[in-house]
C-alpha cells in the first residue's frame, strides 16, 4: 500500500526545474522527515503532492489515487505566514475554519464538524488554548493549533511544512514526539520538513532527501552519507557522526544545516 | 426629535448601512485590507462627481466606480508586492479627477461637500429604497461567501489546498465592500467611510477574539456610532459626520485602551516567562 507514488516528475516553478525526474514510493504509516537546502523543493514537492502545482512531466498518486485539488484524505499544515502571528481570532475559531470550509454558505458547524474539531485539539492537548486568541499564543501553543487544524477531517496523510521553525530545541522535540505519537495511533503516513535532521533522529522512519533538483529517500544511514549528499548538493560534503547526532559539513568546513536554517532568518 | 420625517429616515438609513458597514467591516479589517476600502471610497468620489457632471445620480456613479473598483482590486491579486503604492496611486488619481468634475460642474460646492462629508439629513424615501436594496444584496453575498471567505483569511495557502479559488473570495469580497462603501458614503461622506466601516470592526477585534460575537458586536457599535451621532447632531446642530467620527474615535480607543490594560494585567505576564520561540 503506497501513500504516495512519484513516478519520474519534473515540477518547474517560475521558470525554474525544482525537481527533475524524481521517483520515489513512501508507504502507507511511514513518518518521512523531508530534508534539504533552502529552495531545493520541499515545499514544493508538498504542493505538488496537493494537486496546487501540476507537475511538467511524470506522475503522481496520492493514497493510490491520481493527484486531487481538496483531497480530504490530505492533512496540510503551511509555514506559518507573518500576517497569522497577529490575528487577533480565537484558536477555536481558526482551527474550526478548515472544517467545511471550502463549501459555499454561512460557517455554522454541524455537530458532527464540532466533534471533529473538538477530537482534533484533544489529540494536540490544546482544548484550552483553543480559547485563546492567536495573538497571545506562544510559537509552540501556536504550532500546536496547526497541527490540529492539519488533523481536522480525518486525514489519512499529513503534510507538515517546517513545523519546527522559530521553535527552540525543547519545543521541537515536543513537537516531534507528538506528531509521531499521533502518527502511530492513527496509522498516518506524515512528510515532516525540517532544516536540520537531528531533532528528527529519534521519529523518522525514513529521511527524503532534496537537492539539485534530485531526492534520495531511504534509511538515515544510507541517506545521510557523504556520497548520496555529495550528488544532492553538487560538491564536496562530509558526514560526520558525533555522540549520535549527525553533521552535514561542506568540505570547506561550514556545518550546512545550520547555515540553512539561520539564513532563513 | 422623530416628529420631522427627514429625522426618521436619517435613523432609517443610519440603521441600514450601519448594519452593513459594521458586517462587511469585520471581514475588512480581520483581513487586513482597510486600505483598500478607504482607496475604494475614494474611487467612488470620482464616480459620484462624474455622474453629477453627466445629470446622474450621484449614488449610481459612486457604487458604480467602486464596484470597478473593488473588482480591480480584486484581481490584482493577493501577492501583488508593492501593493498599497499601487492602491495609493489609484486613490490619488480618483480624488485628482473628482476635482477635475467638479471644476467642469460650476455649481457644486454643496454637491461637493454632500459626496466628502455625506448628507444623511438630505435622505429622502426612494434613496433610503436603494440603501435597503444594496443592503440585501451586500449581505446576502456575504452569506453566500462567509465560510469560504474566514477559511480564506484565516489560512489562504490552506483553503487553497482544500479547494478554495482565492481569487474568486478576494473579487467577491472587495465587490461586497465596493457597495458597503457607497452605502457609507450616503451617511458619513466618501472622506469618512472609515469611520463606519472599520472603527466599529476594530474596536470590536480589541474586544473579543470570538468570530460571531465579534461580527454581531461590530454591527451594534456601528449602529451606536450612526444613531448616537444623529442623536447628538439633532440636539447640538452640528454637523452628523462629525458625532459619528468622534463616536467611532471614542469607542475604537477606548476598546484599545481596554484591551492593553486587560494583556498587561494578565495574558503576558506569564506567558513571557515561558521559555518560548
Amino acid at each position: 500500500m503506497t501513500a504516495i507514488a512519484c513516478d519520474r516528475v519534473t515540477v518547474a516553478m517560475g521558470g525554474r526545474t525544482v525537481l527533475s525526474n524524481v521517483s520515489l514510493a513512501i508507504e502507507r504509516g511511514e513518518f518521512v522527515g523531508v530534508l534539504g537546502p533552502n529552495g531545493s523543493g520541499k515545499t514544493t514537492l508538498m504542493r505538488a503532492i496537493l494537486g496546487l502545482v501540476r507537475p511538467r512531466a511524470g506522475t503522481i498518486r496520492v493514497l493510490d489515487a491520481a493527484v486531487r485539488r481538496g483531497s480530504p484524505a490530505i492533512g496540510y499544515m503551511p509555514q506559518v505566514r507573518p500576517a497569522l502571528l497577529h490575528a487577533r481570532i480565537r484558536g477555536w475559531d481558526f482551527v474550526a475554519s478548515v472544517a467545511g470550509g471550502h463549501r459555499w454558505g454561512l460557517p455554522w458547524r454541524s455537530p458532527a464538524e464540532r466533534k471533529d474539531v473538538e477530537r482534533a485539539l484533544h489529540l494536540v492537548g490544546a482544548q484550552d488554548l483553543a480559547r485563546h486568541s492567536i495573538a497571545e499564543l506562544s510559537g509552540g501553543e501556536r504550532q500546536r493549533l496547526l497541527i490540529a487544524q492539519a488533523l481536522v477531517g480525518e486525514p489519512k496523510l499529513l503534510l507538515l511544512d517546517e513545523p519546527l521553525i522559530s521553535l527552540d530545541p525543547h519545543h521541537q522535540q515536543a513537537v516531534i514526539d507528538m506528531v509521531r505519537d499521533i502518527g502511530r495511533e492513527l496509522r498516518l503516513t506524515v512528510l515532516f520538513s525540517a532544516h536540520e535532521i537531528n531533532p528528527l533522529l529519534g521519529a523518522l522512519d525514513r529521511v527524503l532527501y532534496l537537492g539539485g533538483t534530485h531526492a534520495a529517500l531511504g534509511r538515515v544511514d544510507e541517506v545521510i552519507t557523504g556520497p548520496v549528499l555529495s550528488r544532492l548538493y553538487g560538491s564536496d560534503i562530509e558526514v560526520i557522526r558525533l555522540h549520535g547526532r549527525i553533521f552535514v559539513m561542506s568540505s570547506s568546513g561550514h556545518d550546512l544545516e545550520h547555515d540553512a536554517h539561520q539564513h532563513e532568518h | 426629535m422623530f416628529a420631522y420625517d427627514f429625522m426618521i429616515n436619517a435613523f432609517a438609513a443610519g440603521g441600514i448601512v450601519a448594519v452593513v458597514a459594521g458586517a462587511i467591516g469585520f471581514f475588512l479589517v480581520l483581513r487586513g485590507q482597510t486600505f483598500a476600502g478607504h482607496a475604494l471610497s475614494h474611487v467612488g468620489f470620482a464616480g459620484a462627481t462624474g455622474a453629477v457632471l453627466l445629470g446622474l445620480p450621484p449614488l449610481a456613479g459612486l457604487a458604480g466606480f467602486t464596484l470597478l473598483g473593488g473588482i480591480g482590486i480584486g484581481l490584482f491579486g493577493e501577492r501583488l508586492s508593492g501593493r498599497d503604492v499601487a492602491i495609493g496611486m489609484v486613490l490619488s488619481l480618483s480624488l485628482g479627477f473628482g476635482l477635475l468634475f467638479l471644476h467642469f460642474y460650476t455649481s457644486s460646492a454643496t454637491q461637493a461637500t454632500a459626496v466628502l462629508f455625506g448628507n444623511v439629513l438630505g435622505v429622502g424615501t426612494e434613496t433610503l429604497w436603494i440603501l435597503l436594496g444594496l443592503a440585501v444584496l451586500c449581505l446576502g453575498t456575504l452569506a453566500v461567501i462567509a465560510r469560504p471567505l474566514v477559511f480564506a483569511s484565516l489560512q489562504p495557502e490552506l483553503a487553497e489546498a482544500k479547494g478554495v479559488s482565492l481569487r474568486l473570495i478576494g473579487v467577491l469580497f472587495l465587490a461586497v465592500v465596493a457597495m458597503a462603501v457607497a452605502e457609507s458614503s450616503q451617511i458619513v461622506g466618501v472622506l469618512l467611510v472609515f469611520t463606519l466601516l472599520v472603527g466599529p470592526a476594530a474596536a470590536a477585534q480589541c474586544i473579543t477574539s470570538r468570530l460571531w460575537l465579534g461580527v454581531a458586536l461590530s454591527v451594534l457599535l456601528a449602529l451606536l456610532d450612526a444613531w448616537g451621532g444623529l442623536t447628538l447632531a439633532f440636539y447640538t446642530d452640528w454637523p452628523t459626520s462629525f458625532w459619528i467620527t468622534a463616536l467611532s474615535g471614542l469607542v475604537y480607543f477606548a476598546a484599545l485602551f481596554a484591551r492593553e490594560v486587560r494583556e498587561g494585567r494578565d495574558g503576558r505576564a506569564s506567558r513571557v516567562a515561558q521559555p518560548m520561540r
